[in-house]
């Protein structure tokens, strides 16, 4: 039973000493340490929050990014179908006009030969006829002379008109 | 962990030390034919858990070597006295054999049976003040626990709020968090941070007394009953301070309830808020009292085989020591578990006091941690 009765001396030291340490502790030790925990704990979250808010933003300013890349690749795509198509429309109307000024440059080149054909014709027409006419011409002065001579030399003409 | 490994390998070193020397006069005695036999392990056991006069720490060839403590003394006769207790130096054995005491100085004189008490001669009433070797322990564990939480605060303060805790300040933020977040904020919700201080204090003064008792020579201060009545005591007052108008009209008139079961209900109640300081107070001095007990008992287990015979005490030696080892790691728990339990329930009790009408969840809530603990 000795052990179960509290000393005074040391329960009177024990009070003061607890109470002495509680208001230093509190003072000196606790309030700053739970403050400054505290704090830390807000700025913590303060700094996740903020992280989270940074991040949320990048997240649409990439996407943002995207629609502007993809808006982009839209873009030059039909900028060069439009290319392709201007390209191809000049050269088939270049085509087009070639062909149109050829067939021209043809069908006048072929009326052309055809004209100087007709007028070397109507020349070498006219040619034998004053040929012929030369040839009777002369046939009929030297039918004129003498009948046989007449005949060799219309055989004589006849065939240098052969000849020719 | 390596710390703790060193301090256990210290204890049972010089514990052992300490221990053979007083074996070995023992049997100085016996052979010189006087009455003592064998060893007296009730006598080693109580004169280390018992408070003491003078701090001692081992026997040399059967002379003690031990610090004398300042005896602080009043009586409404003599006034107040102060000397050394070395003044006390011869002791004598009591007539009736159960108790030793010393010479008398100043009119006073140590009686020690299995505590020691400071008496007048004339057997007139006096008031024993003295820094006695569980004040001085108290003492040492105050100013090791002043210098490292105030060292830590001021490391918050220069470190700023956004730099990382270092070295001690680590490990101490950890412990405040877990009393902050586990302790503190369930049971006292919004009002946590008003007795935070407290509970903060409570849990590192029992702790590092706790363990200061664990060192070897140290003193049993917190398996002592006058320590865990004033520890309980503080909180009590702390609680009924702090007790507000439900908690009051709750105790003095359950609802819902029968009269003449109120009445029973009235006292039960008023019983068990009497008991709670009473239990808090029972519980840390019981179970540190049974841990030096236990590790005390374990070493003597040597020395009494070894007044039996010699090889029977160096043979048992190694079993002794492997199981004071597993005791002091034991008891290095038991010292954090007891201050956290002491903390928590103190934070309980003021959570009861304090805690407002929201009906009967919250009262279920509390006295199923109160029954955990």
């Amino acid at each position: 039973m000795d052990l179960l009765t509290p000393e005074l001396g040391l329960f009177f030291w024990t009070l003061i000493a607890f109470l002495a340490v509680f208001f230093i502790l509190r003072k000196f030790a606790w309030k700053p340490i739970l403050n400054t925990l505290g704090e830390r704990e807000k700025g913590i979250a303060d700094a996740i929050s903020a992280a989270e808010r940074v991040k949320a933003e990048m997240g649409q300013l990439q996407a943002e990014n995207e629609k502007i890349m993809a808006k982009a690749r839209e873009e030059s795509s039909t900028m060069m179908k439009e290319a392709r198509e201007t390209r191809d429309r000049i050269v088939n109307e270049a085509k087009d006009q070639a062909k149109t000024e050829a067939n021209k440059i043809l069908t006048e080149a072929q009326a052309q030969i055809q004209q100087q054909k007709m007028a070397a014709l109507a020349e070498v027409k006219n040619e034998i006829g004053n040929l012929a006419v030369e040839v009777a011409e002369k046939i009929l002065r030297t039918q004129l002379s003498a009948a046989e001579a007449q005949n060799n030399y219309a055989d004589m003409l006849a065939q240098d008109i052969k000849l020719n | 962990m390596n710390f703790n490994k060193l301090i256990v390998v210290f204890a049972l070193f010089a514990t052992v030390l300490g221990l053979s020397v007083k074996a070995g006069a023992a049997e100085e005695a016996t052979t010189k034919g006087e009455e003592k036999k064998g060893f007296n392990a009730t006598k080693v056991i109580f004169g280390h858990i018992g408070d003491s006069h003078e701090w001692h720490l081992f026997e040399l060839n059967g002379t003690p070597v031990a610090f004398p403590l300042p005896v602080i003394a009043y009586s409404p006769t003599n006034g107040l006295q102060v000397f050394s207790a070395a003044h006390f130096e011869e002791w004598h054995e009591s007539a009736d054999g159960k108790a030793e005491i010393s010479n008398s100085y100043n009119g006073l004189h140590l009686e020690r049976a299995m505590k020691e008490k400071l008496v007048t001669d004339d057997g007139s009433k006096v008031y024993d003040l003295s820094i006695t070797k569980n004040v001085l322990s108290m003492l040492i564990g105050i100013v090791l626990l002043l210098w490292i939480t105030t060292s830590a605060a001021k490391k918050y303060k220069n470190g700023g709020t956004m730099t990382a805790p270092k070295g001690m300040q680590n490990g101490l933020e950890a412990v405040i968090i877990f009393i902050r977040d586990e302790v503190a904020r369930p049971n006292l919700g919004n009002k946590a941070n008003r007795y935070l201080p407290l509970i903060l204090t409570i849990f590192f003064f029992i702790w590092i007394n706790n363990l200061l008792g664990l060192l070897p020579g140290g003193a049993n201060f917190t398996g002592n009953i006058a320590i865990t009545s004033c520890l309980a005591l503080v909180s009590f007052i702390v609680m009924m301070a702090s007790s507000n108008k439900h908690f009051w009209s709750h105790l003095l008139n359950p609802p819902n309830v029968p009269f003449l079961v109120k009445i029973l209900l009235v006292i039960i109640e008023f019983l068990s808020l009497l008991i709670k300081p009473v239990a808090l107070m029972i519980r840390l001095f019981a179970n540190m009292l049974a841990g030096h007990i236990v590790i005390l008992s374990v070493i003597c287990m040597i020395f009494i085989f070894a007044a039996l015979s010699k090889v029977a005490g160096i043979g048992f030696a190694p079993f002794s020591i492997a199981f004071s080892i597993f005791m002091f790691m034991l008891e290095l728990l038991v010292a954090a578990i007891q201050a956290f339990i002491f903390a928590n329930l103190t934070a309980v009790f003021i959570g009861q006091a304090i805690e407002e009408g929201h009906g009967h969840e919250h009262d279920h809530h509390t006295s199923e941690n109160e029954i955990i603990a």
